[in-house]
């Protein structure tokens, strides 16, 4: 029997590492993406023909190239950021909230409503008010939904989230038709274009940034960060989430209800995503129509897990994602390749990020037996 | 033939820079007996995991049979004829014992004779002395039974060599008996046997030869008959150690908590407790004795308020005499009403710790509802850590390092000393000392009879008979959810207990 086993080393294995120092961590994922960018570099020559280094220099110019490009590049962070602040307290309890999308567009659909409907009949400090309220309260109602039923029932929430989702797309379809700015075009258009009325505007702010700019959003979401991290850090309900998220019987074990732990993040985590719409309106676009949240609800999901969960660290990661996007949008115009061409380097780029992540935690020996010292 | 079953010489296996093995040497001869004797993380399990192909080492030989071989997966194992039984059961719930025995086997043709299959495996079973019924579903059967499947599924498959890891551990007494009954047979069939075990009487009882594991180090092998209880102890702690657990007589005991007719349901709707009730008194230590899944675990989240029942809990408190109802309250009003019980749950980092949090962190599951509102306080839990760590000797780089990578012991540790820092009245403990070695576990028992002499009520669930009957003062056996018996610690045996164990109250499905 034993003539059956062939006396051959294994070639390759895979060993847990023990703890890594930091520099080390960190090196190993800036080599992920200086590879991840020489793969691009072959996978842009075999398509374009051109320098991968002019064609890098071009990214680098259509994200931040010009004041106007480095403004819209902040302004994506920022909403990205809000997301991913957003979703956090949800899935650091374990509660997978893939809905971020819907509950953007339900908070951007009622700040819509709200300028459309209000805009030029109230004060503006009264105006702001009603649709951030708004916006929150139909993201909280969003976000609780799902919630209540998996408290009460225990339903996957996941697949309900996602149908959210869906729901608040039909919506947005609707109101687009209802609101529509000329007949038959089923877009809404820019809504109060001519007085401004309930737009986010630089004029709130002694002119310090330039004319044109999204201060007012990166002070907004900044200020959301630094709150989320102290909520989740310091607070008794953040502690709460640690608890729930990592092991519902501890919770039970502590007293903490855990049904309404549930309820409660969600609805915090629903109410802060129909806030992010509310900036996406009222702070950006103008407008809304079913592409306003744009996936940002799922890419929110990359960032928060990169970031493990830390508010500060995902400043950096949405930054990056963003500067990515915008730049592989630039190459795209500039070298004719369509917009698909940009996500394939994205997505090279992600997958050697998250692939990093594989040698922080393991690494590979080749070779069976260290024959030394026999 | 070659005499020597398998023959390991100089195996190493490290994760990271824990030395899981270094070093290791062993032979088992064909008919023989081995122990291999060791404290949890002693590399015991490592080892055994590379003789059945989960993990490769990193350096050494292996020699079946006089031939050097190289195993790098289970299938390697079971076609080099070593058969491994762990201590969980891989057995499909809802397929016969037949039928678990023969899945997976590649068969002769397409189509399988299960007449034939029976008839090779009731060979077995006569040859061997098993007690099972083949066609009886996994379900149906008791952790011995399953057990036996086991066993049978590795010897139908032809193994010479078998591997039991802690096989004892589920099993009464009387069921202990037969399995080396079992063995013994086995052995004279000229099979190899390695039985990882930390119970010494067994080992003592049942082996040829013992092989001592210490920190990943092979200490060395000694006849069993040359060895005593005492010697094998220190071969193994690498220190003398007194083996005699105290037992004060208890001061003034008092009714602290009264339960009565206590009947609860598990998820699948069926009673896991059935109108169980008993007494527990302040200053003693109540043992609850029972195989796994009797009860224990409902009866203690009943009184924790984790589980919804019928009947009554009554907790008395002793200073003002007044008398609380437990049942149906959740953990928090238990806790608002004044009532302080402390509860270590069998599932540790499951249930009473959050395994990512550092020790801060764990202390405040019970604390980070006080002071300021809102905002945690963080400097009490952290002076709590930081006088546990030095109370109860915890090995850990910081504080703030997650338990989840501490050791089984100092997981322990933390957790029965956040429990005793709230001066509790009441202290529950599910299976204290379970994979903890002899050093930790007898500063448990002390910590316990320490409460004890303040006056709490202790119940203390344990699996070692041997140590139910030296630390309790009464033990109350409980068998498919009923109690079938109280008796006296200092006057019972052990297999008066044993018994109590597999006895069911009006002969209800037994």
């Amino acid at each position: 029997m034993s003539a059956e086993v062939k006396r051959k080393e294994p070639f390759i294995r895979m060993v847990k590492r023990d703890s890594m120092p930091l520099w080390k961590s960190v090196l190993i994922r800036i080599a992920a993406i200086l590879i991840s960018l020489v793969v691009c570099a072959f996978f842009i020559y075999l398509i374009t023909h051109s320098n991968p280094v002019q064609v890098y220099r071009s990214m680098v110019d259509g994200a931040v190239g010009t004041g106007r490009r480095t403004w819209n590049t902040l302004r994506d962070t920022m909403i990205l950021l809000a997301t991913a602040l957003a979703i956090t307290p949800a899935f650091k309890m374990r509660f997978w909230n893939i809905g971020a999308e819907g509950q953007i567009l339900v908070g951007g659909i009622v700040t819509a409503a709200v300028l459309r409907y209000c805009g030029e009949s109230m004060p503006t400090a009264v105006l702001f008010l009603t649709m951030v309220a708004a916006s929150l309260a139909a993201g909280m109602v969003w976000g609780l939904i799902p919630a209540i039923f998996k408290a009460k029932w225990n339903t996957n929430e996941t697949l309900f989230t996602l149908m959210m989702n869906y729901i608040a797309i039909q919506l947005t379809s609707f109101f687009s038709i209802v609101w529509e700015a000329k007949k038959g075009s089923g877009t809404i258009g820019t809504i109060n274009q001519k007085t401004q009325a309930g737009w986010i505007s630089t004029k709130f702010l002694p002119d310090i940034f330039g004319n044109f700019n999204y201060s007012i959003n990166v002070i907004i979401v900044i200020a959301l960060t630094i709150g989320m991290f102290v909520y989740l850090k310091y607070t008794k309900q953040g502690y709460e989430i640690s608890v729930v998220g990592q092991s519902e019987n501890t919770a039970r074990y502590a007293g903490i209800n855990v049904k309404k732990v549930i309820m409660r993040t969600m609805a915090i985590s629903g109410a802060i995503c129909g806030f992010t719409g509310f900036l996406l309106v009222s702070g950006s676009s103008h407008t809304i129509s079913t592409s306003t949240a744009g996936g940002r609800g799922f890419t929110a999901i990359i960032v928060s897990w990169l970031a493990k969960f830390n508010p500060f660290v995902m400043i950096l990661i949405s930054f990056f994602l963003v500067f990515m996007g915008n730049g592989a949008t630039q190459i795209a115009s500039e070298f004719q390749l369509n917009e698909s061409a940009s996500e394939v380097i994205t997505g090279i780029i992600l997958f050697f990020i998250l692939g990093s992540e594989f040698f922080v935690n393991y690494k590979l020996v080749f070779g069976g037996h260290a024959k030394e010292g026999k | 033939m070659y005499e020597n079953a398998i023959e390991l010489k100089g195996i190493c296996k490290y994760f990271g820079k824990v030395k899981a093995n270094d070093n290791v040497s062993l032979t088992v001869k064909k008919g023989e007996i081995l122990s291999l004797l060791g404290e949890n993380g002693s590399g015991k399990t490592t080892l055994m995991n590379m003789l059945s192909g989960i993990y490769f080492p990193d350096k050494g030989q292996i020699f079946v049979d006089g031939t050097e071989v190289t195993i790098r997966s289970p299938k390697d194992a079971y076609l080099l004829g070593i058969g491994m039984i762990h201590q969980h059961f891989k057995l499909i719930d809802i397929f016969t014992a037949a039928e678990n025995i023969i899945l997976g086997m590649d068969g002769k043709s397409a189509v399988i004779n299960m007449k034939e299959v029976l008839e090779d495996i009731q060979k077995l079973i006569d040859r061997y002395g098993f007690q099972l019924d083949l066609n009886k579903k996994v379900y149906d059967m008791s952790v011995s039974e399953k057990q036996t499947v086991e066993i049978i599924k590795m010897l139908y498959r032809g193994a010479n060599l078998l591997i039991l890891d802690e096989p004892t551990a589920v099993l009464t007494p009387q069921e202990t008996e037969h399995l080396f009954d079992v063995l013994r047979n086995m052995r004279k069939d000229g099979k190899g046997i390695i039985i990882i075990t930390h119970k010494l009487h067994e080992v003592l009882a049942i082996s040829d030869r013992v092989s001592i594991l210490r920190k990943g180090a092979y200490i060395g092998t000694v006849n069993t008959g040359e060895a005593t209880e005492n010697s094998l102890t220190e071969m193994m702690v690498g220190e003398k150690v007194s083996l005699n657990i105290d037992r004060p007589k208890p001061k003034d005991p008092k009714k602290l908590l009264e339960v009565k007719n206590l009947t609860c349901l598990n998820k699948y709707g069926v009673k896991a407790l059935d109108q169980v009730s008993f007494t527990a008194m302040g200053g003693e230590i109540l043992g609850i004795a029972g195989i796994a899944g009797s009860g224990q675990k409902e009866l203690l989240e009943s009184i924790a308020g984790l589980q919804p029942g019928e009947g009554s809990i009554l907790f008395t408190d002793p200073e003002s005499g007044r008398e609380e109802e437990l049942l149906g309250k959740d953990p928090l009003k238990i806790k608002n009403m004044g009532v302080s019980l402390a509860f270590v749950p069998e599932d540790r980092l499951g249930m009473g710790l959050v395994g990512d949090m550092g020790m801060p962190g764990n202390m405040m599951i019970r604390s980070y509802r006080d002071g300021k509102p809102i905002m945690l306080e963080q400097k009490h839990p952290r002076e709590l850590a930081e006088a546990i760590k030095e109370k109860l000797e915890v090995v850990t780089p910081s504080i703030s390092y997650p338990v989840r990578r501490l050791s089984g012991g100092n997981v322990q540790k933390v957790l029965v000393g956040r429990e005793i820092a709230n001066a509790p009245k009441l202290l529950m403990t599910a299976y204290a000392v379970r994979g903890l070695d002899i050093n930790t576990s007898y500063s448990i028992y002390h910590l316990l009879n320490e409460q004890k002499e303040k006056g709490v009520a202790v119940i203390y669930v344990g699996e070692d008979l041997d140590v139910l009957l030296e630390l309790s003062d009464r033990i109350m056996v409980m068998c498919g959810g009923q109690v079938s018996g109280i008796v006296d610690a200092r006057t019972t045996t052990k297999e008066e207990v044993g018994l109590l164990m597999t006895k069911h109250r009006g002969g209800a499905g037994a």
